[in-house]
């Protein structure tokens, strides 16, 4: 992978090598589509969009921080005690932003439950410190974390809007189905509510993302 | 780059120093607002539980809105005794814990709130188990201590449009009116019952399509919780 090479020169801020660490796992790295990871809690927490928003973020920050952290100290961390040093660190910020979930938004904070905790095991994470953190500066690794939560959440906001859509007739907790549609006859699908479709979700989301670039297509 | 054993260990403890100081300040920090939470959305139960809705109301008036509806607490036993009438104390006890305990040290309480038409209304607060995890609620009697007023159930985790349900209006309603008695004053409870209620029946409620052992869980939480207050209960009516 292209981004792994290690930035060397000083780069502008904004650069474009920059923008692309933003760009990349929106679309042809995406952590979810592509490289399937972090699915646990896709299919967990994408039952309402507003859970989903909220966990989106989470791993957002989780990610850029921890990136932020490790990348600042990767000069001084032991390469035999690396990924314990990570762990803690990732460990350290999940707890945080499980304590702020608790303080201001305690009802969204109860739906996500155990998911919040589980960010620590969230492949995308470890994959993110080793792969990039490990070897680049604090600034690019802090872009990559940003990009990474966000092309993580992006998917998990898609799903969590055809689930609460389908599921429940609602959008973000406002209804949007017209009663009439219910009186002539439309039912909301429960099977949408339970976690088998969030799987199909993504599977349609990874079988549309492929057809249209064929770069993701493998040669049989 | 190779480091000396000397350096890991004293990079290790650094670092598990440094975090474990900045977990501790955190947590301090955020304590009150995350306690100030748990204690909110006990009181958003209570007062769901005799219909009133507290949907969207911002934090501090929810605390104003049941000081004015919730008028004393206390606490019984299961001999009937009033045990503990201070309300601040009453309203820290946590059923989870309670009934833990041999049932003659259990603290119950009743939660006395006076509705918007005047009426008096004694809640009771509730907690079981459903199909994967405990379910919870309060229910709330007339001064008859035997016609429901309202009740209100929730869950940790029961399954999404099945035994999850316990938490909305549609089966909920119906319990509105029943009677947890029946005329020689004996306690019925609820029977939440598969297939359908009787109309007629007023003891019984539907259970849930799909979500039986959730239902039954509910059924067996309100059977046993009530049990605990029956002494007090036919102290009163009499």
């Amino acid at each position: 992978m292209s981004e792994e090479k290690i930035i060397k020169e000083k780069d502008p801020w904004f650069s474009p090598r920059n923008f692309k660490l933003l760009k990349n796992p929106l679309n042809l790295e995406n952590p979810v589509t592509v490289q399937v990871l972090g699915i646990c809690s896709a299919l967990a927490v994408t039952v309402q969009m507003k859970p989903a928003i909220v966990m989106a973020l989470s791993v957002t920050v989780v990610t850029a921080f921890s990136n932020l952290i490790i990348a600042l100290i990767r000069d001084t961390i032991p390469s035999r005690i690396r990924i314990i040093v990570q762990l803690v660190v990732v460990a350290a910020l999940v707890i945080i932003v499980d304590q702020l979930l608790k303080a201001y938004v305690y009802d969204v904070s109860k739906k996500l439950s155990v998911f919040v905790g589980l960010i620590i095991t969230n492949c995308i994470l470890m994959g993110r410190l080793e792969a990039f953190a490990m070897a680049n500066k604090p600034w690019p690794s802090f872009i990559d974390g940003i990009g990474n939560g966000l092309g993580y959440g992006a998917i998990l906001v898609i799903i969590a809007f055809f689930r609460e859509l389908l599921g429940s007739g609602k959008i973000y907790g406002f209804d949007v189905i017209p009663k009439a549609f219910y009186e002539a006859g439309y039912v909301n699908n429960g099977l949408m509510i339970l976690p088998p479709m969030a799987l199909m979700t993504i599977g349609v989301i990874i079988w549309i993302q492929r057809s249209k670039n064929p770069v993701l297509q493998e040669d049989n | 780059m190779e480091h000396s054993n000397k350096y890991i260990f004293i990079y290790s403890v650094v670092m598990v120093v440094v975090i474990a100081i900045s977990l501790t300040i955190v947590a301090v920090q955020l304590k009150p607002a995350q306690e100030d939470n748990i204690r909110i959305e006990k009181m958003q139960n209570i007062l769901s539980s005799v219909n009133v809705t507290t949907k969207g109301i911002p934090k501090m008036q929810v605390m104003e809105m049941y000081k004015k509806y919730v008028i004393r607490a206390f606490a019984v036993n299961n001999k009937g005794e009033v045990v503990e009438s201070n309300t601040d104390k009453v309203f820290p006890i946590e059923m989870a814990a309670e009934l833990k305990k041999p049932a003659e040290q259990q603290l119950l309480p009743v939660f006395v709130a006076v509705l918007d038409n005047k009426d008096t209304a004694f809640i009771v607060p509730l907690r079981g188990k459903g199909l994967w995890g405990p379910v919870w609620g309060y229910l709330s009697l007339k001064t008859d201590y035997n016609t429901i007023v309202g009740c209100m159930y929730d869950h940790k985790g029961e399954t999404p449009g099945l035994g999850a349900e316990i938490n909305t209006e549609i089966f909920q309603k119906p319990f509105f009116g029943k009677k947890i008695f029946d005329d020689q004053k004996n306690l019925t409870s609820i029977n939440i019952i598969k297939g359908g209620a009787k109309p007629d029946d007023i003891h019984g409620v539907d259970a849930i399509s799909g979500g039986t052992i959730t239902s039954k869980g509910v059924e067996r939480m309100l059977r046993d919780n009530l049990t605990g207050y029956e002494a007090y209960f036919k102290k009163q009516i009499k």
